[in-house]
């Protein structure tokens, strides 16, 4: 046994290695249609990077010539000059409470949606009936879902929900308005991203569970679920970032006031029925499109708006990394 | 000569530099194979001088009729399973086990396609059973019948009984079937959570209110040490189970298998993914495990079948065309089919 250990064959090592390859064809032979696209690849490539460059650059350069500390701490304040007219603290919680309602509504019903799909989806065609209505939800325009949401709210049923003018006219909007009309937004890609990390899952593992005497439920709540969490988290940052940028359902649903403006005595939820701002309320009522009056304050938030997407990027490619240094495997769905 | 020639050349030459005919018995299935590579090695004899006095391995036609070999060169000394005489004791002393499992009539078809056909088999403590032969011969169906995963299969449907301690495991709730008839995969699947909720897994009742972590660790540490895994992992069981190498993990998996004390554990190709010293270190685990358990495995691999197995079932086409001992099986097949295939005739 012991010669087994020590014996070990001579191999011939062979010729050095060469990197790199031969020589190959020269584009100065090629028509002048492939030599066309070649050139044309090249420059829109490059050109996508000027233009992102420029965006950042742009707003970057204007943001921190007008961003002071004192603009994210103070509320906005009727004026008509620039220097009066206070800052977007408002509008920094109203982006705040508009994703929080957002997310709590659209998590459940993403995962859940997704977990029936992937798991059950018996029968075939409610399953496809499932899937076809999330992705009408996903390709609706956010200005027709605003719209849809004005009505609804407006409906004597969910009036409690938004808010009264003086008269007892119902307006329809409100926070809570708002946000449930977010969670619409950013459920599709919620949705798509714990589908697709659940259909990931290799069979074997379900299995595994099963042979283990798991019950489907729980062998999705014990093993896939946690399978699947950056999946879910993917998804949560992609509909966030959905969240913090849309304007039409704000424009719409929230009201023209920059200014948080509660509704009722009862705190938090007196803001819940309330009208206000968001960040990019805010950017288009200051932006010369809008009323025009506080150009500078409009770029100091349209950056810090970037700064909040860019980070929400930024964090969706280092949960897809992460999960591909432990598990191997890859999170689908990672491009906003 | 052409440059294919030279190649070929090397090629054979590096063949028969590793060759050390003292401790490899090379011997090849078919007449074709043997021929073609004594043609070889005469070529190269009229050409190199010889690598020793004691003549290659000598491949006549005649070597044909003697089972395949598979001979691979680690640079470690595999671990002995058990030397034959103690492997005998340790039969003579458990194969008479009370029986555990028994198969009537059992057959599985996939729509219209019969998968497996009437078989009927029992399986008892402490003996291992392999399942063997070809590809698509319905030995892995046969053995998802045992916990009742063949149900996943929408399209499966089935005939015959099977019987767990004389109750009709279709009788009983699926959940408490797969606790009592624990399975192992191909694949090393460890859920991705640490070591410990990989083991404590099936420990957790579902419906219960949650153990502690301190009333499990005793039956998750005894787990990892008949799988033979607690001393390579025992310093910290929170790391995460997809860290381990693959013969750990599919050790892990057996720990996990296990842990929950089943009476009967099948086994579905439990090395065919794993390195030779791993899958020695698994095949020695089997036959410790037979103590408590009736093992069943499923194999491609005859040489395993012969290491490991206490009794052999020879399944062609979805019939189970022969049953019996180890020996017998292997050595004085009685049907044609079964010795051809042992013999390496096909498969």
């Amino acid at each position: 046994m012991s010669a087994v250990g020590e014996w070990r064959p001579t191999l011939p090592a062979g010729p050095p290695m060469q990197s790199g390859g031969g020589k190959r064809s020269s584009p100065l032979e090629w028509r002048w249609i492939d030599r066309l696209a070649l050139a044309f690849a090249w420059c829109a490539g490059i050109g996508l990077c000027v233009i992102a460059a420029a965006i950042v650059g742009y707003m970057a350069y204007r943001g921190i010539e007008y961003l002071r500390p004192q603009l994210l701490v103070q509320r906005p304040s009727i004026s008509t000059s620039q220097s009066g007219s206070g800052g977007f603290r408002d509008a920094l919680i109203g982006t705040g409470v508009l994703t929080l309602i957002g997310i709590v509504l659209a998590v459940p019903l993403a995962v859940g949606g997704a977990i029936w799909i992937a798991e059950y989806g018996r029968p075939t065609w409610l399953a496809r009936m499932v899937e076809s209505a999330i992705e009408m939800v996903a390709g609706t325009p956010d200005i027709v879902i605003a719209l849809f949401g004005l009505s609804i709210f407006q409906l004597g049923l969910l009036a409690p929900f938004s808010f009264k003018a003086a008269g007892g006219g119902v307006f329809g909007k409100s926070y809570f308005a708002a946000g449930a009309m977010m969670s619409l937004i950013a459920l599709p890609p919620m949705f798509t991203a714990t589908r697709d990390g659940l259909q990931a899952v290799p069979a074997h593992m379900r299995e595994a569970a099963f042979a283990l005497g798991k019950t489907r439920i729980a062998t999705i709540r014990r093993v896939l679920l946690p399978s699947v969490r950056s999946n879910i988290a993917t998804g949560v940052t992609l509909g966030v970032s959905r969240i913090i940028g849309d304007t039409a359902i704000i424009v719409l649903l929230l009201g023209d006031s920059l200014r948080i403006d509660p509704q009722g005595s009862v705190p938090g939820l007196s803001v819940l029925r309330g009208t206000g701002s968001t960040l990019t309320s805010y950017v288009y009522n200051n932006s010369p499109a809008g009323e025009g009056s506080a150009p500078q304050k409009a770029y100091a938030a349209a950056f810090v708006l970037l700064i909040f997407v860019l980070v929400l990027n930024l964090i969706v490619d280092r949960i897809g990394r992460s999960q591909a240094d432990t598990t191997g495997m890859t999170v689908a769905g990672a491009i906003v | 000569m052409t440059p294919d020639e030279m190649l070929l050349e090397r090629a054979e030459k590096r063949m028969s530099d590793s060759d050390d005919p003292r401790r490899s018995e090379a011997r090849f299935a078919s007449a074709e194979q043997a021929e073609a590579r004594s043609a070889g090695a005469e070529a190269l004899q009229a050409r190199a001088e010889p690598v020793s006095d004691e003549t290659p391995p000598t491949a006549s036609p005649a070597a044909s009729a003697v089972p395949p070999v598979r001979t691979i060169v680690v640079d470690r000394a595999p671990l002995p399973v058990l030397p034959p005489q103690e492997r005998e004791a340790v039969r003579a002393a458990h194969s008479s086990g009370p029986e555990r499992l028994r198969l009537e009539d059992v057959s599985i078809g996939y729509g219209a396609k019969k998968a497996v056909k009437s078989v009927s088999l029992s399986i008892h403590q402490g003996e291992v059973l392999a399942l063997i032969g070809p590809s698509g011969c319905g030995k892995t169906t046969l053995l998802r019948t045992l916990n009742r995963l063949t149900e996943l299969t929408p399209s499966a449907s089935r005939a015959g009984n099977v019987l767990l301690d004389g109750e009709d495991i279709h009788g009983m709730a699926d959940t408490r079937l797969r606790s009592r008839v624990a399975m192992v995969f191909q694949q090393p699947n460890p859920f991705p959570m640490s070591i410990f909720d990989n083991v404590a897994f099936a420990l957790r009742e579902q419906s219960r209110k949650k153990p502690r972590r301190r009333e499990l660790e005793p039956q998750v540490v005894e787990a990892l040490k008949r799988a033979g895994l607690y001393d390579e992992v025992g310093d910290d069981l929170d790391r995460p189970a997809l860290r381990l190498s693959g013969g750990q993990q599919q050790r892990l998996c057996i720990a996990r298998a296990i842990a929950p004390r089943p009476e009967v554990l099948l086994m579905d190709e439990p090395c065919s993914a794993l390195d030779p010293i791993s899958t020695a270190t698994i095949e020695k685990l089997i036959g410790e495990l037979r103590r408590d358990l009736a093992v069943v495995v499923v194999t491609h691999n005859l040489a395993q079948a012969h290491r490991v197995a206490d009794k052999v079932a020879f399944m062609y086409l979805g019939d189970l065309v022969e049953y019996g001992s180890t020996a017998q099986v292997f050595d004085e097949p009685r049907a044609t089919r079964t010795r051809d295939y042992v013999r390496g005739a096909f498969g």
